[in-house]
């Protein structure tokens, strides 16, 4: 924020300033009430179908904002999230089925679902991240592969049988309501940990290779141990997802833990919103997975549903080809350009202090647009 | 087992010709517009769906077919590249490419599951299930058929690169996009005749896929494209030559482990072996190493 003020001059900066703080209170606040909402929303919402979509919905805010962490700042999308996902899955089924754990002491076990997937992410890290681009998109589906099909072929994870839990943890009334909130602590953990991450130095120097690799090397960048460090936080967030996905759908089978899907609807949400933004695969998934679960139960034929989500993709490619917060950010950015040139004064407000707002609410969150 | 190893060799070969094709026009189209067009598994569906409705409806032979097959997928590639490929500009192409390319991939699935269902078609006719014994197994007309024709066409679109002026054009972009606008090459075009030309090898692989890889439906091409994609990668992104050789070894080497070991293991195998030879060989085996910027 500094940065943006210190390039105006003095006038300006005082009276930028109480924008600037309002800009800030304005953001907490919105952010207040939307965990408000988040909060109390199963207790509003009983019906069951309702607060099991919104399940699904944390489970993926989590997932996409886990994938944005590493893909969406390092620049190198990775489409095999699922490993972790299922490698989660897998590991929190077998270790409860293999202890007999039962109860709420269940989600002690998650951590574990996301040390297993961290161990994976190194050595596939190690061979997927030698690679880049195009090459690396591909690795990482080979890599996802091997994982599906090692899950059908090994006996200890129960072939095509998959890991199943045999229980029903609790009573049935209000049974979501558990998975809810576990659901909601992990995205907003995940979401808390991005945030962190982006404004560190750890995180400036993975935006550093994701605008030139070879540059940031040439600056001291260790892109080796930058991208690693940042594929291993992600795989575990979503080790844990995964964890929490397998106790709320109760079995994990290779080709739902290991879903391809699982692995575009992740980067589909993340380049809706807008990757490499820190809000922008929330918003992605607070939209597409609603969407899905709605079409899924309004089409009985799944393929209406799929065509439809083709065709929402390629409009969101062409209209808004950077995400919804990035272009439509540039949008108000020019909007507020042209409104500016013309001398009118904002409605609702006198017009230096509403420019104001504009110049730092895009400057803290320019993550979509640092060159 | 000798002689199931043999059949599986035969086999792995001949059917290996037939990717070659489909991984050539997808390294063709990635090196010219630097783009993975992931919607190629698919397209190879749809050229065999389209194969399978002149030849249940119209009673056309499959090889006759493709008369009509090949100008048809033609135009489709060069519609998929006017109306969502040419657009993409800037620094996102790359994953945006990927993203359209997979939107076209799921309509296009969508559509087939609407018209055909899910039910597993096969491509028939007389050459399919008929054909001579050598070395001690029966090996169907249709294998041979479509390997010369596969390894006609690729010879076709080798001469076509590196004989004739398009092809110089074709090269000449896939080496430096700026330098081939300076010297004069209509880049836009030669991009469009490209996708064109990539896609439109797919109704061929499509047809001979369908006749001869035991039964397709919509969902066959996911499978595709995952193979079609370690083939190129394993080949060197954009080597005509490295995506042929790497097609051959891949789908031979599928064959024989499923012999050897178990159908089970088999892709596992197929897949272990690109992820061990990028470890070693980053570019792949024939590819060029990757330009400064990312």
């Amino acid at each position: 924020m500094s940065t943006d003020t210190s390039a105006s001059t003095d006038t300006e900066r005082t009276r930028l300033l109480p924008a600037v703080q309002r800009g800030m209170l304005l953001r907490l606040g919105g952010l207040a009430v939307l965990l408000v909402v988040a909060a109390i929303y199963p207790l509003v919402i009983t019906n069951a179908l309702y607060t099991q979509f919104a399940v699904d919905t944390l489970i993926f805010v989590a997932a996409a904002v886990a994938w944005n962490l590493f893909s969406g700042f390092s620049g190198y999308i990775s489409l095999g999230q699922a490993v972790f996902f299922g490698t989660g899955a897998y590991t929190v089924g077998l270790l409860t089925n293999h202890w007999k754990v039962i109860g709420g002491t269940i989600f002690a076990l998650l951590p574990l679902g996301g040390l297993a997937a961290a161990v994976v992410a190194v050595p596939f890290g190690l061979i997927a991240l030698r690679v880049r681009r195009h090459t690396f998109v591909v690795i990482t589906i080979a890599i996802f592969f091997i994982f599906q099909l090692m899950a059908y072929n090994f006996a200890f994870t129960g072939g095509n049988q998959g890991v199943s839990s045999p229980f029903f943890l609790w009573n049935a009334a209000d049974y979501n309501n558990p998975f809810y909130y576990v659901g909601l602590i992990l995205a907003v953990a995940a979401i808390v940990l991005s945030w962190l991450i982006r404004h560190s130095r750890f995180g400036l120097q993975l935006l550093a290779i994701r605008d030139d690799e070879d540059r940031a090397r040439g600056l001291g960048v260790r892109a080796m141990r930058v991208k690693l460090t940042a594929f291993i936080l992600s795989g575990f967030i979503t080790g844990m997802i995964g964890g929490l996905w397998w106790f709320f759908i109760g079995q994990a089978l290779p080709e739902t833990a290991f879903d391809p899907n699982f692995d575009l609807s992740v980067v589909l949400m993340a380049f809706l919103g807008g990757a490499g933004t820190l809000a922008g695969p929330v918003l992605g998934a607070l939209i597409l997975e609603p969407l899905q679960q709605w079409e899924a139960i309004t089409f009985t034929n799944g393929f209406v549903a799929e065509v439809s989500l083709g065709v929402l993709l390629l409009a969101v490619i062409l209209f808004l080809p950077r995400g919804i917060i990035p272009t439509g950010k540039e949008l108000l950015m020019k909007w507020q350009a042209i409104r500016e040139r013309r001398g009118q004064p904002a409605p609702g407000g006198a017009a230096p202090p509403a420019s104001g707002t504009a110049v730092p609410s895009t400057g803290s969150q320019k993550t979509g647009s640092v060159r | 087992m000798g002689r199931e190893l043999t059949e599986a060799i035969v086999d792995g070969i001949l059917g290996g010709g037939v990717y070659a094709l489909m991984a050539v026009g997808l390294t063709l189209i990635f090196g010219v517009l630097d783009i993975i067009n992931i919607a190629q598994g698919i397209l190879v569906v749809l050229g065999a769906y389209l194969s399978y409705v002149l030849s249940v409806h119209l009673h056309l032979d499959l090889f006759v077919g493709l008369l009509v097959t090949v100008p048809a997928m033609f135009l489709v590639g060069i519609a998929i590249q006017w109306a969502f490929i040419r657009p993409l500009r800037g620094r996102e192409r790359t994953s945006m490419s990927l993203l359209a390319t997979y939107a076209v991939a799921i309509i296009i699935e969508g559509v087939l599951y609407l018209i055909f269902g899910s039910n597993y078609v096969n491509l028939n006719a007389s050459y399919v299930t008929s054909g001579p014994k050598i070395f001690g197994f029966y090996l169907d007309y249709i294998y041979i058929y479509g390997f010369v024709l596969a390894l006609l066409l690729v010879a076709a679109i080798y001469y076509m690169l590196y004989r004739t002026q398009f092809g110089r054009t074709i090269r000449a972009t896939m080496q430096d996009h700026t330098a081939a606008r300076i010297v004069g090459i209509n880049v836009n075009r030669v991009q469009m005749l490209t996708f064109g030309i990539g896609v439109a090898v797919t109704a061929v692989g499509g047809m001979v896929f369908g006749a001869t890889g035991g039964g397709f439906n919509p969902n066959t091409g996911y499978d595709l494209i995952s193979r079609l994609l370690a083939i190129i990668i394993l080949g060197g992104m954009g080597s005509i030559v490295g995506a042929m050789l790497a097609a051959i070894f891949m789908i031979t080497l599928e064959a024989v482990v499923d012999v050897l070991w178990s159908p089970s293991w088999s892709v596992v195998v197929f897949y272990g072996v690109l992820v061990l030879v990028l470890a070693i060989r980053p570019q792949g085996v024939l590819g060029r190493k990757e330009a400064r910027a990312q």
